[in-house]
């Protein structure tokens, strides 16, 4: 007895020791983040000085009504949209990581932005001219919540058909390839939907297919902000129920969990958070699935009450300044904002793949 | 709970797995009785049912006749968030939540009465403790899963279930993947826990030296689909051991209570006496010759054994011919050469 109180007191500092860290590293993300926000703010095609900027931000207003406009009506939407960006979509795939127990899982892999591509295809192609991402930008809110709607049903869609057949399949890189399978049937159904529309419809389309965070107006940040909230809220709450079925789902069904409300709830905040970011962004690739395992490995943890803020800060930082980079500072260009995400990403999960023999101690 | 009623029982239950067209029958009509302080070890060789039992019992799957009752709720009705205050699970499948220590592990046994965050309360935190004590668990604490080994990993398992607080536990084949000296730490520790605790506990297992040894009652599920129940020794001694194992190539020993992988007692008799100790594993090795000792007097070859000062010694008598070895390795050479000419000519 003696001996095991000894043992006691010998370990506890040691786990008191690393929450202390995490709670370190959640500190310098935060800040991190917060650097990069007034960082994106400040750069772009047209350089603004760091205290113009902060003039802007927190006095709103400036001697230079064209920074003024830059700032408050161009930039600001965007960053914050970048935020959401990078909280919704990595979130997005944490859960979805967690559901499937699968590493691979995320939101582009499985095909789900493709399904919310078929959701704004649906509104985009059919509703014919008058509902092109102009029209809908010039609808303002009530457009916003169509195209919200279609891309987060069109979302679901896929999910649940992935579900199902996750349901058969155990092999990790099965289900990713027939995700990816699952992905390219529904692009191909917009293919044959693109095939039949008018040109300047299509225009439309493809623009919105490279990604971007600079489409989302003001009334749009509105919608978004709101949805993606709530699909954040709605995992947060699921945390419990996503450690639980960290053990596999006979386990967290022995434990109290009733598995068919909660794959509902995440399956809800999957798609809405999914759905409403691909909607006004267009497909953003890569976040969803390498911005868990980054965090995870950083802190630590597979406790989803830490991982879920944890995600949301690196997200932000990760979006942030993937945004700063796709506006090649000094230059007057931009790239697409997928490309970026892609560069970075994609290395990711081929580092994932590669060493999977660890991640067989993550996920079964 | 007093023990007048048991925590689990069953009635006229039957199992088996139901699809759209057919349904396929394992087992029907059982009428168990789980009650609390026991150790129940549900046997029975592969196929016959064992995991589609603990399933049913668990509730992870539908009976598909009869009733479950369980602390006199009817399972059916009962909601998952209740069942998981009543009952906990210990399965086979290796659990891969690499990244979580095993602290982690086991503070999730409290999901059932946390909140819908999962914070923990003082109360919550001594079940934790009071359950890593009971499942001597504690140098493992700050571990994660992935460095533990498969008995450790159990173990935390097991931690976790005790913290889950329930009056009843199931474990499905909790030693499957376990080395010997593991398989009988856990049942040691079921055993005590039983007893200490008041919980009724129920494993399924292969391990049936074990669960001779530890268990208070046997569910013996027959190859027919009847199960059999009863104390150990009962089950021993009226033949259902055996008829529950029945395959060729091996018997069940019922002076020994072991499985001999040697089916053929053999048709030289040989008589056996001497300190029984070492009686016992001369007679092994003479049934692994395929001989057939007794302890009778009136065989032509007989065997005593001895001690002289302190060293066995084997005294093998063939008819007027006597000889001494001091190894069983020896003796049984010579056994053989003298019983082998014999049959021979």
């Amino acid at each position: 007895m003696m001996a095991l109180s000894e043992k006691r007191t010998l370990e506890l500092p040691t786990l008191s020791g690393a929450e202390k860290n995490r709670s370190v590293l959640m500190i310098f993300l935060a800040v991190l983040a917060l650097i990069f926000f007034v960082l994106d703010i400040m750069l772009g095609s047209v350089e603004i000085p760091f205290r113009e900027v902060f003039k802007i931000i927190f006095l709103q207003k400036s001697d230079n009504q064209a920074w003024l406009f830059i700032i408050q009506k161009i930039r600001i939407p965007k960053a914050l949209t970048a935020v959401l960006v990078g909280c919704g979509l990595s979130v997005s795939g944490l859960q979805m990581q967690t559901l499937f127990r699968n590493p691979l899982a995320g939101p582009s892999e499985l095909g789900i932005t493709a399904g919310a591509g078929l959701g704004v295809a649906a509104v985009m192609l059919a509703g014919g001219s008058s509902a092109s991402i102009y029209a809908i930008s010039q609808l303002g809110i009530s457009g916003s919540w169509l195209i919200i709607a279609m891309a987060s049903l069109g979302s679901a869609l896929v999910l649940s058909l992935i579900l199902l057949i996750a349901g058969r399949i155990r092999d990790n890189v099965i289900l990713l390839i027939v995700g990816v399978m699952i992905g390219t049937i529904t692009l191909s159904i917009i293919s044959i939907w693109q095939y039949f529309s008018q040109p300047e419809q299509l225009q439309e389309y493809i623009m919105w297919t490279f990604g971007s965070l600079g489409g989302v107006t003001q009334y749009h940040l509105y919608a978004l902000s709101g949805v993606v909230s709530f699909g954040l809220l709605l995992a947060y709450i699921s945390s419990k129920s996503l450690n639980a079925l960290l053990l596999g789902e006979n386990y967290a069904r022995s434990m109290g969990l009733s598995i068919g409300r909660t794959r509902l709830i995440i399956m809800a905040s999957t798609s809405l958070l999914t759905g409403s970011i691909t909607a006004f962004c267009g497909p953003i690739g890569f976040i969803g699935i390498a911005i868990p395992h980054i965090t995870r490995s950083l802190l630590g943890t597979a406790n989803h009450r830490i991982l879920i803020p944890g995600t949301c800060l690196m997200g932000t930082v990760l979006m942030l300044l993937c945004d700063i980079i796709a506006q090649l500072p000094g230059t007057q260009t931009v790239i697409p904002i997928n490309v970026v995400t892609s560069l970075l990403g994609a290395p990711v999960v081929i580092w994932i793949i590669i060493s999977r023999n660890n991640l067989r101690s993550s996920f079964s | 709970m007093s023990g007048t009623f048991p925590l689990l029982e069953t009635r006229n239950l039957t199992i088996g797995y139901a699809s759209k067209k057919s349904a396929r029958m394992i087992a029907e009509n059982l009428n168990l009785q789980l009650w609390p302080g026991q150790l129940v070890c549900l046997l029975g060789s592969n196929g016959t049912g064992k995991s589609t039992l603990m399933r049913t019992l668990a509730g992870l799957q539908p009976a598909l006749k009869g009733e479950v009752i369980i602390d006199h709720h009817l399972l059916s009705t009962l909601k998952a968030a209740d069942l998981a205050q009543k009952l906990s699970l210990v399965l086979t499948e290796r659990v891969e939540a690499g990244n979580l220590t095993a602290k982690e592990v086991i503070e999730l046994g409290r999901t059932p009465y946390t909140g819908w965050l999962g914070k923990l309360s003082e109360s919550d935190h001594e079940k934790i403790h009071r359950a890593i004590q009971s499942a001597d668990v504690v140098p493992l604490l700050t571990q994660r899963m992935h460095q533990l080994s498969d008995g450790e990993r159990q173990k935390i398992m097991l931690a976790r279930a005790l913290a889950q607080d329930t009056e009843l536990i199931l474990l499905d084949e909790p030693t499957a993947h376990l080395d010997l000296p593991n398989r009988v730490e856990m049942m040691r520790l079921l055993h005590t826990l039983a007893r200490k605790t008041n919980k009724a506990i129920l494993l399924s297992t292969h391990e049936l030296d074990l669960a001779l040894q530890a268990a208070d009652n046997l569910w013996l599920m027959q190859p027919d689909g009847k199960l059999v129940t009863g104390v150990p020794e009962d089950l021993v001694l009226n033949g259902a051991f055996e008829s529950a194992f029945a395959k060729t190539g091996f018997f069940f020993d019922n002076a020994t209570g072991t499985f001999t992988i040697h089916h053929d007692p053999g048709s030289v008799n040989i008589g056996l006496s001497g300190d029984p100790k070492m009686v016992f594993w001369t007679n092994r090795a003479l049934q692994r010759e395929g001989f057939r000792s007794n302890h009778q007097e009136d065989f032509e070859y007989q065997i005593i054994v001895s001690t002289d000062n302190g060293t066995p010694v084997w005294k093998f008598l063939n008819g007027e011919f006597a000889s001494k070895f001091t190894t069983i390795e020896m003796l049984i050479d010579s056994v053989k050469s003298v019983a082998n000419k014999y049959s021979t000519t």
